[in-house]
């Protein structure tokens, strides 16, 4: 069983439709449902419920504070590398594009991650571009053996994988998978990725679920939102968090709320999202499923991340460069996107304390082996 | 022509209100009470024959359309409840079974991982199994994968008339679990069915509460209703209720500038 | 010879077989299951059965429960 019937579904749902029928009542409803249906979350993303932004957040702070309390989790992303096989269109790193490109030697790692580590932060997002052969399950092995001594919690953002290697993963010390389909949107997923591995839709979208099965104990998703239609693909992501949720009840699921920021190359998105509907789907999804992560990085700027505080951020990055090795080496690297929110890690914390929020450095330390058992 | 049939064991009901045959001071009763409830599915339970005294059997007071659902009580153990259960098949009146495997005689309480074993392996021998358990997210879940029929998630322990304690774990049970959800014992008042059933259970079974009033056809018809009621009310969709104004300051102003 | 019907001892005819026990004592053969050794005896072998010495026999009916 894959998602993938459902998200088929989905993309000939008659959508507009359905929001321009929402009336405010049917969005009070939702508001007060105990446990949302997928109707209800139509509702919460209408333009009905654009008007009512205030009720709806008035009720996501209330969900969040029940279910999370008054912190936030702060992480950083490492590039590891920005070699890459796949030319997709609104990437910074696509194959086409004339940057330099580089892949940190482990020696080089061990420099950035003992930087990282003493601006205090204990979870780390690691990426790649798509170039297995470079940046090959055993190298990012390679990459865990060191990273391990300095995170007790190391998540990847990489090319889609097999559950095999998602498995050599999280016993190579990896517990937590950030996956963005992008666009849910099959057709045009194709004009975005026309050459490279990245292509392939469905490999793609059945990967989340693999990680899942591999043991992965946290799973974030997402869309690129303005790629495509942003109502269909926030509908979309949502009900893949559900889907997921429901079949891997004890994997933690989180959605990141991405949105299209000015990059190196000429691709222009089909709409920009504006601050209003981003909210509007932070608040329709943290009312949804109270208990899901939502994660925004940097690429928001600083006074919009402070805003949001309240509505259902869950995650948040900090002390960013999404150069590889940008945390140490002052080169005129290029970047995936460029980061709008450029605070320090101190500065990060300093803003959430200011505004009563913990900031949270780690939520678990692994005692079970499972990936030294190999070595024994 | 009902358009809700409660579709269940290969069966089409009409009525969503189970009941039994405990208890009762008078089994001549019953007829009746299955009549003025509107009930299909009875239960009975599996004793030795005590050949000293004549009390007469129950069956004669179960009206033949009425399906019979004969319920393992008197098991402590998955085994035990498995060898009542095909002694009530060999009765011929059905493969239906309500598992009951209770150990614990001070509440009454049933074991879900015994009731969750015996449950596998009647439903490999081709039993319709209809659990009766606490209202616990795991077991249900284990039962699923079992192969029963339903779930019975009690409402509060067998006997005390307390209603709808569970409301909180069976709501959980009606949006996660797949199968039918059956509330069952502890439902004392029409209002608790109704209220079972607005929340979304599939069907409810009161025995003790007809049984035991002073007027058991009135009570039965009261429940048949109750019922009803509340399974429309479900079906129609709750009135959105209105949120109270708020007096926290706007968390939403900050859109608005720029 | 002896058998355990329901728990009690009773004495018995030798060849008495599972329908002549029910009959003896005014059950009905459709009414009830019965078990001898832990064996469910169908209804329609009830006439063929024969007891031994020492067997087990279990007769149940259904009565009231919820």
């Amino acid at each position: 069983m894959s998602f993938y019937p459902i998200c088929a579904e989905l993309e000939s749902f008659p959508l507009d439709e359905r929001l321009a029928a929402v009336t405010v009542d049917d969005v009070r409803r939702a508001l007060s449902s105990t446990i949302c249906s997928r109707d209800d979350f139509i509702a919460l993303m209408s333009p009905a419920a654009s008007s009512m932004l205030e009720e709806m957040a008035q009720k996501a702070s209330q969900l969040t504070l029940q279910n999370f309390g008054r912190t936030i989790h702060l992480f950083t992303p490492l590039y590891l590398s920005n070699f890459c096989t796949n030319h997709c269109v609104y990437c910074g790193f696509n194959a086409k594009n004339k940057i330099p490109r580089s892949q940190l030697e482990v020696d080089q790692l061990d420099v950035e991650a003992k930087a990282i580590a003493a601006t205090g932060l204990k979870h780390l997002l690691i990426l790649t571009g798509e170039a297995p052969a470079k940046a090959s399950p055993e190298y990012l092995e390679s990459c865990m053996e060191v990273l391990r001594k300095y995170f007790p919690s190391v998540s990847i953002e990489i090319y889609a994988m097999t559950e095999d290697e998602y498995a050599r993963m999280v016993k190579a010390g990896v517990d937590g998978l950030t996956l963005y389909q992008e666009t849910y949107d099959e057709a045009l997923y194709e004009t975005l990725h026309p050459r490279g591995p990245k292509k392939d839709f469905r490999f793609r979208l059945d990967a989340p679920e693999r990680g899942c099965r591999a043991g992965m104990r946290v799973v974030n998703i997402g869309a690129l939102l303005g790629l495509g239609d942003w109502r269909r693909d926030a509908l979309i992501t949502a009900m893949h968090a559900d889907y997921l949720m429901e079949k891997y009840s004890e994997v933690d699921i989180a959605v990141s709320l991405p949105r299209m920021r000015p990059h190196v190359g000429e691709f222009q998105p089909q709409s920009i999202v504006s601050d209003h509907d981003m909210v509007q789907f932070m608040l329709a999804l943290r009312i949804y499923r109270p208990r899901l992560g939502i994660t925004v990085s940097t690429r928001e700027a600083p006074e919009f991340r402070d805003n949001i505080l309240p509505l259902g951020v869950t995650k948040m990055s900090a002390g960013v460069s999404t150069e590889v090795g940008g945390h140490t080496q002052n080169g005129e690297k290029v970047g995936q996107f460029d980061i709008s929110d450029g605070r320090s890690v101190d500065e990060m914390c300093a803003m959430l304390k200011g505004h009563g929020y913990q900031p949270v450095f780690k939520d678990w330390e692994p005692i079970a082996d499972s990936y030294s058992e190999d070595r024994a | 022509m009902n358009s809700d049939l409660f579709k269940i064991g290969g069966l089409e009901l009409e009525s969503r209100l189970l009941t039994g045959t405990g208890k009762y001071a008078d089994d001549a009763v019953i007829p009746g009470v299955c009549e003025a409830s509107g009930s299909q599915v009875i239960t009975v339970a599996l004793r030795r024959v005590d050949f000293e005294s004549d009390t007469g059997n129950v069956m004669d007071c179960i009206p033949k359309h009425m399906q019979l659902l004969p319920n393992t009580s008197g098991a402590r153990t998955a085994e035990e409840a498995v060898r009542i259960a095909r002694l009530a098949k060999a009765m011929g009146c059905g493969d239906w079974i309500k598992i009951e495997v209770i150990s614990d005689n001070k509440y009454l309480l049933p074991d879900g991982y015994e009731t969750a074993k015996a449950t596998e392996i009647l439903a490999n021998e081709g039993f319709v199994v209809f659990p009766y358990v606490n209202a616990d997210l795991y077991v249900a879940r284990s039962l699923v994968d079992a192969g029963a029929a339903a779930v019975m998630p009690l409402g509060s322990p067998i006997g005390t008339n307390r209603g709808l304690k569970t409301r909180e774990m069976v709501r959980i049970l009606i949006d996660e679990i797949a199968l039918p959800i059956i509330v069952d014992a502890g439902i004392g008042r029409p209002s608790e069915a109704c209220e079972a059933m607005e929340m979304g259970a599939d069907a409810v079974l009161v025995n003790t509460a007809i049984a035991t009033a002073s007027d058991p056809l009135m009570m039965a018809k009261a429940f048949g209703r109750a019922v009803k009621a509340g399974r429309e009310a479900y079906l129609s969709g709750p009135g959105a209720r209105q949120r109270q104004a708020s007096a926290s300051s706007p968390l939403t102003g900050f859109l608005s500038e720029g | 010879m002896v058998v355990i019907l329901n728990g009690k001892e009773i004495e018995v005819t030798a060849d008495l077989t599972v329908l002549g026990l029910l009959e003896a004592r005014g059950i009905g053969t459709g009414s009830v299951v019965v078990e001898v050794n832990r064996e469910i005896v169908p209804e329609a072998a009830f006439g063929e059965t024969k007891l031994n010495d020492g067997d087990h026999l279990e007769v149940l009916r259904f009565v009231g429960g919820g």
